[in-house]
């Protein structure tokens, strides 16, 4: 490895952004206040000075008319990377995402082709107030024809998101918000991980922690404090909800034997209930207990003095762990 | 090369829409003069009634075709061809037509074979041709959300230098859509090269005008985003022609979008699943009947000695043939191939599509005793 930088999450989509649109003209980035301000978060920072107003640029405040206008310009042989302010803010977008954006390809027998990312900031934890705190990654994963991506550090945000921005087909794109200034080593030419292969972060024999995006770090945390009291838990990363990696999933779950699937979502139908439903479809006679959840509340997200409630954290993930049916010693 | 920051804003004159729709022809097929567009040629008449009458036909060819049972559904454009054939004829081949599922005569007369454009409706599957073969995207079923498509198009084809103009149709109710009003914001703001095309046939499914805006006119909803809005006669060829040909070469010389409203009617129902006796009278049918766009033109290039008689034999003759093909093409019926409900969800089937195909596969394995 030559190239290895210390970068927050934040600065690694950045660098992603900036080197794909070096890579490749057709690279374009709009969306709201991405210009000079470089985004809220600050993810397109001094793109529009480098790459020029063409490249990257400010749009109307209309989140349906970003999309679409992606929609006509990926069909015109661009590649657009548009940003929705915060996730509760791409609502307004839904329509076009789901019958325009998943459907084109396969509306058109493959003859037009979408080749387009919507990031989306996403996830709670950060004191937000109303409409800036949602997980909304079920409402996508439902939509056959999208990809959809959570990274869970800084070295996968650029891989994913170079890969994103490379791939044929659209990609919802879900930066954990809470993760934004997490900083790490990033190796920049270590190559990017392909979508659909989930990893094991920590290796471990007794149980499977199954995450993905902001719920890593929370996972691997109650890992490490399992540990001090003598439990070995392994933790699996996803990367891409869509397309899911049945194969790591199961066989790390096939060798623990019981797992526990950690979600900031609400439970119901979410993405967390289609891991226990596809596990437990595969591994049903490896199971020594009921795969369990941990996710958030079925509760509107929450008010920022309350949300702690809402979360998914260390010690509930480590009481699901004990309620895996352990024999008694 | 974006949104021009040194424009001054437009002056409001210049984006309200005159009171009197255009019109160079009235309904006795007579030339009416006019301060700004003046008659297009004859040879480009000539055309426009060429396509005018295989319009009409191939319309009420997909009609008939629906009470046969081999289309599942026909929304006819009958009575609102002028309109459908001039969108279509003012663009050159590099444009690109953004129609809707009342369209499908706008994609005949840009050159698409019937048979293909009406796959959709046949049920075989959602679009029946190449959408970058002719430039024309699929046809749009949702209300308004092709509009921004369209803006998108336009802006890519202007990044990369290209002269491309795009035509963006739609029709009354969909100006109630907000997808309609981000698209003419979003066109305006980067002077788009799109025309917005609204095909106002006076009703959405059943709800009258009336119920669907209060606005002065539909071509005025362009003023509040600064986008010119005029109003053109839409069963007046020879207007059409003159109003959207005006509208492109505008757009295409950098002078941004434009709003255009075609007053016209919708002669049948919404499809042949409706029944518009429930919210019209006949009386109204018929005083639209006698403003037809078809009979219009003949009377004007009849009256000039423009059309003779062999070339309207010839016309004729030409949508026979292609009524001829419709009938041929669509009353085969391929073999459904499960296949494809997997073969184009993404570039490459996930691993779940893989393992669904492999059951539909299993499936009809066993019904077929393999």
């Amino acid at each position: 490895m030559t190239d290895v930088e210390k970068l927050t999450m934040g600065q690694a989509l950045n660098r992603a952004l900036r080197d794909a649109m070096a890579a490749d003209g057709s690279v374009v980035v709009f969306g709201e206040d991405v210009g000079p301000l470089g985004g809220v978060f600050r993810i397109t920072d001094g793109l529009t000075a480098e790459f020029g107003e063409a490249r990257c640029f400010d749009t109307p405040l209309a989140e349906a008319g970003i999309v679409g206008m992606a929609v006509g310009m990926a069909m015109n042989g661009m590649r657009p990377v548009v940003e929705m302010q915060f996730d509760a803010f791409a609502y307004p977008a839904f329509e076009q995402v789901v019958s325009h954006v998943a459907k084109m390809r396969n509306r058109t027998r493959g003859r037009v082709t979408l080749p387009m990312v919507i990031r989306i900031p996403y996830g709670g934890g950060i004191g937000g107030v109303e409409h800036h705190c949602d997980s909304s990654e079920s409402y996508y994963a439902h939509t056959p024809g999208l990809h959809v991506v959570a990274p869970s550090s800084a070295a996968d945000a650029y891989g994913l998101l170079r890969a994103a921005i490379d791939s044929s087909d659209p990609v919802v794109f879900l930066e954990p918000k809470k993760l934004y200034w997490s900083r790490e080593e990033v190796a920049l030419d270590a190559g990017v991980p392909g979508f659909g292969t989930a990893v094991v972060r920590r290796e471990g024999t007794d149980a499977t922690l199954i995450a993905y995006g902001p719920s890593v770090p929370v996972a691997l945390e109650a890992a490490a404090l399992a540990a001090q009291e003598g439990r070995s838990l392994q933790v699996v990363d996803l990367r891409t909800i869509v397309p899911f990696d049945d194969d790591t999933v199961c066989e790390a779950v096939r060798s623990t034997g019981r797992a526990v699937v950690i979600s900031e979502a609400s439970g119901f139908a979410s993405v967390s209930s289609e891991i226990v439903a596809r596990v437990t479809e595969r591994c049903f006679h490896s199971l020594a207990a009921p795969i369990r959840r941990v996710t958030g509340l079925d509760i509107p997200y929450p008010p920022p003095k309350l949300e702690a409630f809402h979360l998914p954290g260390a010690d509930r993930i480590l009481d699901a762990v004990d309620d895996l049916q352990w024999e008694e010693s | 090369m974006l949104g021009d920051d040194s424009a001054m804003p437009p002056d409001l004159g210049s984006l309200v829409p005159a009171d009197a729709p255009v019109m160079l022809i009235d309904p006795r097929g007579e030339a009416v003069p006019h301060d700004t567009y003046a008659l297009p040629s004859g040879e480009a008449l000539l055309a426009a009634y060429g396509a005018l009458t295989l319009s009409r036909r191939v319309n009420d060819q997909a009609s008939a075709l629906v009470r046969q049972g081999r289309l599942a559904v026909y929304p006819s454009s009958h009575g609102q061809e002028a309109c459908q054939v001039a969108a279509a004829q003012v663009l050159t081949a590099d444009d690109w037509l953004f129609p809707t599922y009342r369209d499908t005569a706008a994609l005949v007369t840009r050159g698409l074979d019937p048979v293909e454009v009406l796959v959709l409706l046949k049920g075989d599957w959602h679009c029946g041709y190449d959408p970058y073969a002719h430039k024309v995207a699929p046809q749009a079923t949702p209300l308004a959300t092709q509009l921004p498509h369209a803006v998108g198009v336009a802006h890519a084809a202007r990044l990369k230098g290209e002269p491309t103009v795009v035509m963006a149709l739609c029709g009354d109710g969909a100006t109630s859509e907000g997808d309609f009003h981000e698209a003419l914001n979003f066109a305006a703001v980067f002077r788009a090269p799109v025309v917005f095309f609204v095909q106002n046939n006076q009703y959405a499914i059943s709800v009258p005008l009336a119920r669907q805006s209060a606005a002065p006119s539909l071509a005025h909803k362009g003023v509040g985003y600064g986008v010119p809005g005029i109003r053109v006669d839409g069963n007046d060829a020879a207007a059409l022609l003159a109003v959207l040909g005006a509208a492109v070469a505008r757009a295409r010389d950098g002078g941004g979008p434009q709003l255009v409203e075609a007053h016209t009617y919708r002669i049948q129902a919404h499809t042949n699943a409706d029944d518009a006796s429930r919210y019209r009278d006949d009386d109204e049918v018929g005083a639209w009947l006698e403003r037809d766009p078809v009979t219009r033109l003949e009377a004007y290039l009849t009256g000039r000695g423009l059309l003779t008689p062999e070339r309207a034999a010839a016309g004729a003759r030409r949508a026979d043939e292609v009524a001829a093909a419709m009938r041929a093409g669509l009353s085969r019926d391929a073999e459904p191939d499960p296949d494809q409900l997997f073969a184009h969800v993404y570039a490459t089937p996930t691993p779940q599509l893989v393992a669904q195909a492999a059951l539909i596969a299993d499936e009809l394995g066993r019904e077929t005793g393999d």
